[in-house]
Parts: C-alpha cells; structure tokens; sequence
C-alpha cells in the first residue's frame, strides 16, 4: 500500500515537474529560440571523482543529463543540437580511459538502434562527424548503422563531434577543396584567389549542412573552446555555467535561451551582414 | 543591444577633450617575493623593475595575451561624451595595458583594433576612427621606438585610406632585438579570412606541384596563418571586455585552446587591477588541450 502510495507520489511529482516545464517552455517561445544549441560536455570525471565512483560512472551520469537536454530542447524546439562527444586530442589519454569511452559510446549508439528508444521517440536523426577513419571499426561501423537507422527521423538534428577537431576539419576541407579543383588547377589559373574561396571550404566542412550553432554552453566553468567549431562559432553566444556536465539540468538551459533572447538583435544584424 | 564595437587605437594627452577620471595607471611596485621580480633589458617605462603584482605566479604568467576592446561607445555615451572621446579614452586604456605587458614580461599582446565586419558602420564614424588611429599612430611611434615595443599588422589594410596604409607600413618595423613586447594590432581583420588566405596559399602549391592534397597539415597552415610574424601565434589568453560573450570573428583558428576571459568592464575603464583579475583568473585555469591533468 505505502508502496503503491509512493509510486503515485512520484509520478505526481513527475507529472507536476512536466507541466511546470511547459509552462516555463511557453512562455520562452514567445520570444526567439536558438535553432542550433551545441554542448560541450565537460566535467564527467571530475563529478564521478567528488562522489567517489567507480570509473565509468561519471560518463554514464553524462549520458544520462545529455538525454534530459535533448528531450528539453525538442521540447522547445532546437532543430540543431551538437555534441562534443570526443575530441582527436582525446586519443591522447590513457589507453585504458579512451578504451572505456570508446566502449561507452559504442554502448549509447548500439542503444540508439533500437525501436523503442528516445531517439525515435523524438524524431531525432543522428550524424557523427569527425574524422571516422581514426575510430576502430567496431564503433565506426555502429556510427553508421545508427545514422542509417535514423535517416527517416526528422524532427532535430543530433551531430555527435567524435574523433574531431575543428582545426581538422579546416584541413580535411582544404584538402577535399584541392582534390575537387585538380582538374582547374591544371589548366593553369592565374589568381590564387579563385583557387579556393570560402564557399569552397565551407562545402567541405563536415557541419556543411549545418547553420552555425547559436549558443556553445561549456559545463564545469572553463571557458575555452577547445579546437570545437572555431570556425563556426565567429559569432555564437558562448555560455560556461560551473556546473559539471552531469549536473546540467533545465534551468540551465532557460538561462542560455534567455542569455541568447537578450543578444538576438546582434546576432540577427551579423547574418544579414553575412 | 551592442552592434560590433568600433575598436582601438593609441591616445596621448593632446586630446581636447579631458576624460573625467579614468585610472592613469602607472605601474604600481609591490614587493613581493624575490623569485617574483624579473629584470630585462634594464628598466620599463617609468623606471619599474618589472616585479609582479602580490598573487601572480611568474612562471604562469601567459606569453600572449589577445585583447577586444569592447565598450568605448557605451562608455562615452554613460557619460554624456561624444563617441570620439570613449575612443579616446580607449586609447589611453591601451596604452596603460602596453606598459603593463612590458613590465610584466607578456611576450605578445594582439589587438583586435578594427574588424573587418566594422565597415557596415556609418561612414562618418568609420572615417572618425581612420582620422583618430592615423593622428595616435603617429604620435605613438615613436614612443614604441623608445620604449622598445615591435609593432606588427595583420589584416587587409588595401581598404584603409591611402594615407594610413603608408604610416602602417611605415610603422611596423623590422625584428628588434630583444624587444619587449611584440604588439601585433588586428586592422580590418577577420579570422575566417586569415585561414582563408593561408588556404589559398596552400593550393597555389598544391596547384604547382610543391605539395600533394595529402600533405596539407595544421603545420602548413599556421605558416600561412597571418599570425606566422611571432614565436607565439597562439594566444593563451584572450580578454574581452564590457560583458560581450563571443569572439565576433576574431583570430578563429588561433584560439583553439585560449582560455578565454570575459568582464563586465567597458575598455576605458580596464586597468592594472582588471588586468590583474584577468591574468589571476588565468593561473587558477587548469590547461589540459585535451588530455588530463592527473
């Protein structure tokens, strides 16, 4: 009896939390709404180590805070969400540490396939982008199953940055860039400039089909962007509450969304100037 | 609501125009511990030792330091000043931020003076501005010639008045040996262009053969990079001030893992102290470039 008690008492909990949620959500959407939010999702491990838990449990923690902004965010209508799942200066770390993160993704991304998952639930259609080549095969080949399994989703954009740095990406769209002009290049042109113009790398950008985000919010205070979307960020509102990721929640997020309502007619001039 | 801040440029006195009181901040002496002091190449500017302010570790001091020198409009404007003397006084804030950085042994200080995104302001005040940075760039030469300072430019100064465009090249001066500080100033400059440029570069090679598609890395890049004119083309560093939460384009590439520092002070008003918060703020960061600390 006492249990049953309990149970409704927290789904009425629950239930309450939702409206309140959407009520807050409503009123937000009366103003403008970032349509690309990206994360940068730092501070697992110090969390895991404050509450001393095992390795591994930080991460999983993070997952789990991850899942609660993206259904907040397709609560409010965020078609772009990016996240900086893993960073090619990651790899540097101890073979141990990068093992079990690799692990962990490949874990999250196995579970993205299947049906009944938040995923599909929300609409959410999943790209990795990075430098794939430098992932094992085992979790490069679950990247793109998942990215086939959720093609037909349409209701937000998830891009997972793994394996990537911006600085990388400049470069593989340079070079992409060059590869394409070969054929003009050998016709012999005079003025650098047309080699390669900003349009061109910009094609071969892995964010390509992408606007660029709206907001960066780095969790754990540091304020830095880490070789992440530097070249998209020229103009991005960046936000570093001191939270650690696992602690990330919807308060935080109002916060950003009312940070980015507050410089919306900056950044609406700068895109009409671009 | 801010629109891109209009940035800055070198004042002395001979403004007509007083500022009411903003700091003239000479640098303050403080004795701190001996490990703390550093001499080189003889006395600073106003015959300082060089020693740092209490609290600040020598060893963490930052090599490069990136500053956009945000607020001077706002700041005329809270006063009832007309926009030339918040530039004005944003001069002089630069010039204290200069003699600070020589003293305290900061290796490179860049200086987002004007963006390339800065022409979509009226005309009247672009042409201001142009007139203001030619008259203090004057009377500032030679006083970085004193006080040994290296001056560089990085941007597309093709656009600037012809008249400018001459003392600039006039202005920016071969290495000097032992310099204190390298001030490289940002004049109509864009991140994304600078890698764009150094693309371009690249595929002239690629173009000639010297190199394949395959052998372009984030080495040949930064050799392009406008920034390849010092030892430190990255900053550690990065300040911006009057509470703007972005990079508005500056120096993209560059500031792949600085630690970036935001403050609610409009430019005129930063000094010693908010310099000193910045640069504390800086050595309790803990730099990781994607590894980890333990």
């Amino acid at each position: 009896m006492d249990k049953r008690n309990g149970n409704k008492a927290s789904q009425l909990c629950e239930d309450l939390c939702t409206f309140i949620r959407r009520c807050i959500l409503s009123v937000l959407t009366v103003g403008p709404v970032p349509r690309h939010i990206a994360f940068i999702m730092d501070g697992n491990r110090r969390y895991a180590k404050n509450r001393n838990l095992e390795d591994g449990a930080g991460h999983k923690l993070g997952y789990v805070a991850l899942m609660n902004m993206l259904k907040y965010c397709y609560e409010l209508d965020v078609k772009y969400v990016t996240i900086y799942a893993f960073s090619i200066e990651n790899f540097k770390r101890r073979p141990e540490e990068v093992q079990s993160t690799m692990q962990l993704i490949k874990e999250k991304i196995e579970g993205m396939l299947r049906e009944e998952s938040l995923f599909n639930q929300y609409g959410v259609r999943v790209y990795f982008v990075g430098n794939l080549k430098l992932l094992s095969e085992s979790v490069k080949l679950s990247a793109e199953k998942a990215m086939e399994a959720t093609t037909h989703n349409s209701k937000v954009v998830l891009l997972v940055c793994i394996a990537y740095t911006s600085t990388d990406e400049i470069l593989h769209a340079v070079e992409e860039s060059c590869r394409e002009k070969r054929a003009e290049f050998r016709k012999g042109m005079e003025n650098s400039e047309s080699l390669i113009t900003v349009t061109d790398i910009e094609k071969h950008m892995y964010m390509a089909d992408v606007p660029n985000p709206d907001v960066i919010i780095r969790t754990s205070g540091e304020t830095r962007l880490s070789n992440f979307l530097l070249w998209q960020s020229a103009y991005t509102l960046l936000c570093s509450p001191s939270i650690l990721w696992p602690e990330i929640g919807f308060r935080h997020l109002v916060r950003a969304v009312l940070d980015y309502q507050r410089n919306f007619a900056y950044l609406e001039q700068k895109q009409k100037q671009s | 609501m801010t629109i891109l801040p209009l940035h800055l440029h070198f004042s002395l006195a001979r403004s007509p125009l007083k500022p009411h009181s903003f700091p003239h901040a000479r640098p303050q002496v403080v004795t701190g511990p001996a490990e703390n002091s550093v001499e080189v190449n003889g006395t600073y500017p106003g015959g300082v030792s060089g020693q740092l302010p209490s609290g600040l570790r020598r060893e963490l001091m930052p090599s490069h330091v990136a500053v956009i020198m945000d607020g001077n409009r706002r700041w005329a404007r809270m006063r009832g000043l007309p926009i030339g003397s918040g530039y004005e006084a944003g001069a002089q804030a630069l010039r204290r931020i200069v003699e600070l950085c020589c003293e305290w042994g900061i290796r490179v200080l860049t200086v987002f003076v004007f963006s390339s995104d800065n022409w979509f302001r009226p005309k009247m005040e672009t042409d201001l501005l142009m007139e203001l940075f030619e008259r203090v760039l004057k009377d500032e030469l030679q006083h970085f010639e004193r006080e040994n300072v290296r001056v560089s430019l990085i941007g597309d100064t093709t656009k600037l008045p012809k008249s400018l465009q001459e003392l600039l090249a006039n202005s920016v001066g071969t290495a000097q040996k032992n310099s204190h500080l390298h001030l490289i100033m940002a004049v109509n400059y864009s991140g994304q262009n600078d890698v764009v440029q150094a693309c371009q570069k690249i595929a002239v090679k690629v173009k000639d053969g010297l190199i394949k598609p395959d052998d372009i890395n984030k080495f040949l890049v930064e050799k392009e990079l406008e920034t390849n004119c010092t030892d430190y083309p990255h900053p550690d560093l990065l300040v911006r001030t009057s509470g703007e939460l972005r990079i508005s384009n500056f120096l993209l590439w560059q500031l792949a893992y600085t630690e970036l520092y935001f403050t609610n002070s409009l430019w005129p008003d930063f000094g010693e102290d908010e310099f000193v918060e910045a640069l504390f703020s800086f050595q309790k960061r803990q730099r990781r470039y994607g590894g980890r600390n333990s």
